[in-house]
């Protein structure tokens, strides 16, 4: 008995090395292997997948244009389920395991700072193309962003409201979970306030809620003339229904977080009429970089790319921008290009980034009209 | 004023469903000694149902005959996996202990999570609008008629349980089995067709509960089961679990504690409230509010 249960060990010991030597040959190729993490399924799923769209459109063309240093790019992509615990294993497994030289993810900044700490002490550089909380990029030297700030995303949201939808009396309604909705919230309450409006209500929900109607019920007795909500498509949907059926008619007003097909499904498609929110970049963009990209990605993937699709493919050309230059994939050589990129030419505009490892560019306003995202304005930084 | 008759009504919509998924928890409680954790899967189960169902059938515009129709039909669904969980997952363990059938109840809602994740896809569906939503203005608050149909719905399903469970000779046997299920065997009580019952009524009223809540919140996901059915659950304890006036009950005070402290308190405790009741509960009134202590006899 004692023998078979060694044998047994054994056994399995030696398919364990198999194993190990298998999956470590596996990324001696030629390729050079960019990681990405995704929350492709989940409740933000539509951000993960766009994002996921735009990165593989991008390395799909840098490929086609003969790859970089003569060498082809290939991304190898980890669902993280949407949750910021699973998002540490997927980044461990693309560093230590596949043994990328970049990392690309990911779309809410509560997952992003789950994945940066990693990524900075392997000395390997992470983009994020779409986390707009000021800390993920604090997190270390190895941390980009591509994408606007929330204080910046704030101040825009602050004069938006005050001389376009010409209100002052404004109720707030925060994701307790999320960094990225708290930030916003906290820049917007001091931003808001300090150009003469008035935060009249303020309450929080925890993302994945159904059952809004409390809270809208607790703000609806203070009258606001419009609500603040910095969250994400699946709770906005069911927060504007929620609004309306208890008699809550003021506009709603939002932030990127908003951008999705599905913020409109359903009975949300009358509830967000006439309501705004701040994104990346507008489809609308007449310029034929934009439009170029709008077309390409349709033919791919027979949709319309929203801003996370935007920004990925930027994200894409960035890094490898970088590594052009960098004329190695080591990882503290792309991230000191990384940091030297001056107007940059992306589908979101023209990209710098800062010292903070921020880039800097304008944000645009889009009103929902009839389920549809339609150009209002552009506000520069 | 206007403002405490809202949450007044918010709660109370939101209780009737806690207290409709609860009666199935508290009937399976009844009969088989056992907690059915797969419970709050077959209210997901429901609501997805509905969705398929009104999808099917192109229901894009409300109808109030075509709500009724979905509304029967998922009861029929539903009440068929629930049968058919009980026969391959807790009959083959009808002798075992009571803790391997809790671990499986525990396995078969896993199971039924994930497999939803993967047939239906892990992100959330909106569910159509299957009822007109009419705004009601009462003292100056604003009552949602689907509100008020959820609340009616639940209520009538309730009482068709009582009449069911008190004036039927199907009731009568529930009773017997759930007092003395050996007893009951030897007065020549078909204990297989009972059980079967319990999980028809069950799982029918968790699915109607499915199609009611996302009537009322029309975003559905696979994992959507989960917190109302512990907090169902809780209801089922707080009213005394096996005691049927004791489920709605517990529903709806859950459902009224749940909303008053969001709305007058703080969002976070929302569902450590819930928790809360049930620890109070079992360390003061481990028997429920309407539950009796039994005597074990030797």
């Amino acid at each position: 008995m004692k023998n078979l249960l060694f044998n047994l060990f054994f056994l399995s010991f030696t398919a364990f090395l198999v194993f190990c030597f298998n999956s470590c040959n596996k990324s001696g190729g030629n390729e050079i292997l960019i990681g990405e993490y995704a929350s492709l399924t989940g409740s933000e799923a539509t951000f993960g997948q766009s994002s996921h769209n735009g990165l593989e459109l991008a390395i799909e063309e840098i490929n086609k244009n003969g790859g970089i240093l003569g060498r082809q790019l290939k991304l190898i992509t980890e669902d993280n389920q949407g949750k910021p615990s699973e998002t540490q294993t997927v980044v461990q497994k693309l560093i230590n395991r596949d043994k990328v030289i970049a990392v690309i993810g990911e779309v809410a900044s509560s997952r992003s700072k789950a994945g940066a700490p990693i990524c900075q002490s392997s000395k390997i550089p992470m983009i994020t193309p779409a986390s707009t909380n000021p800390e993920v990029t604090s997190i270390g030297d190895y941390i980009f962003r591509i994408c606007f700030i929330d204080p910046f995303q704030a101040t825009v949201m602050s004069k938006f409201a005050l001389n376009s939808m010409k209100v002052k009396k404004v109720a707030v309604l925060i994701d307790q979970k999320n960094a990225y909705s708290t930030g916003l919230a906290d820049n917007f309450r001091k931003v808001f306030t300090e150009m003469g409006g008035e935060i009249v209500e303020e309450q929080k929900y925890s993302a994945g809620d159904k059952d809004f109607k409390a809270q809208l019920t607790a703000i609806k007795a203070k009258n606001p003339e419009a609500i603040f909500i910095p969250g994400y498509y699946t709770d906005v949907n069911l927060i504007s229904i929620q609004a309306r059926e208890i008699g809550l008619t003021c506009p709603l007003f939002g932030s990127d977080g908003w951008e999705s097909e599905k913020l409109t499904e359903g009975k949300a498609k009358d509830a967000l009429e006439g309501c705004f929110f701040s994104t990346h970049v507008s489809a609308d963009d007449p310029s034929p970089i934009v439009q170029n990209f709008i077309k390409k990605y349709q033919e791919k993937y027979k949709s319309k790319p929203d801003a996370m699709a935007f920004l990925a493919y930027d994200a894409g050309l960035i890094l490898s921008e970088a590594i052009k230059r960098a004329g190695d994939t080591n990882g503290e050589k792309i991230k000191n290009e990384l940091g030297k990129i001056k107007d940059f030419q992306g589908v979101t505009g023209l990209i710098t980034i800062n010292d903070q490892r921020n880039a800097v560019k304008p944000a645009v306003v889009l009103e929902i009209k009839d389920g549809k995202f339609v150009y209002k304005e552009t506000i520069a930084p | 004023m206007s403002e405490f008759i809202q949450q007044l009504i918010n709660g109370l919509s939101l209780g009737s469903i806690y207290a409709l998924i609860a009666l199935g928890y508290t009937m399976v409680y009844g009969i088989l000694k056992f907690i059915n954790f797969a419970h709050g899967e077959i209210f997901m189960l429901g609501a997805f149902s509905g969705f398929y169902l009104s999808r099917t059938l192109g229901v894009d515009q409300p109808d109030i005959v075509m709500a009724l129709v979905i509304l029967v039909f998922t009861m029929c669904i539903t009440s068929a996996i629930g049968v058919i969980i009980e026969k391959l997952a807790y009959k083959p363990l009808r002798n075992s202990s009571k803790l391997t059938v809790l671990i499986t109840a525990i396995g078969v809602s896993l199971f039924l999570q994930y497999s939803g994740q993967l047939i239906f896809g892990a992100d959330p569906k909106s569910f159509p609008t299957i009822i007109e939503n009419i705004g009601f203005n009462i003292f100056g608050a604003t009552i949602g008629s689907n509100q008020i149909v959820v609340l009616i719905s639940a209520l009538l399903l309730m009482l068709v349980l009582r009449f069911i469970v008190k004036n039927t000779k199907m009731g009568i046997a529930i009773r017997a089995v759930s007092n003395n299920l050996t007893a009951a065997s030897l007065m020549g009580i078909n204990i297989n067709n009972v059980i079967s019952f319990t999980f028809v009524i069950g799982s029918s009223l968790a699915g109607a509960a499915g199609i009611l809540y996302s009537i009322n919140y029309p975003s559905i996901d696979p994992l959507m089961g989960l917190l109302p059915g512990l907090k169902a659950f809780i209801a089922a304890v707080l009213g005394g679990i096996g005691n049927f006036p004791g489920a709605s009950v517990g529903g709806l005070i859950i459902g009224l504690v749940e909303t008053f402290t969001v709305g007058y308190i703080s969002p976070t405790y929302r569902d450590a409230i819930a928790f809360a009741i049930l620890i109070i509960i079992l360390l003061v009134k481990p028997t429920g509010l309407f539950g009796k202590k039994e005597i074990e006899k030797v």
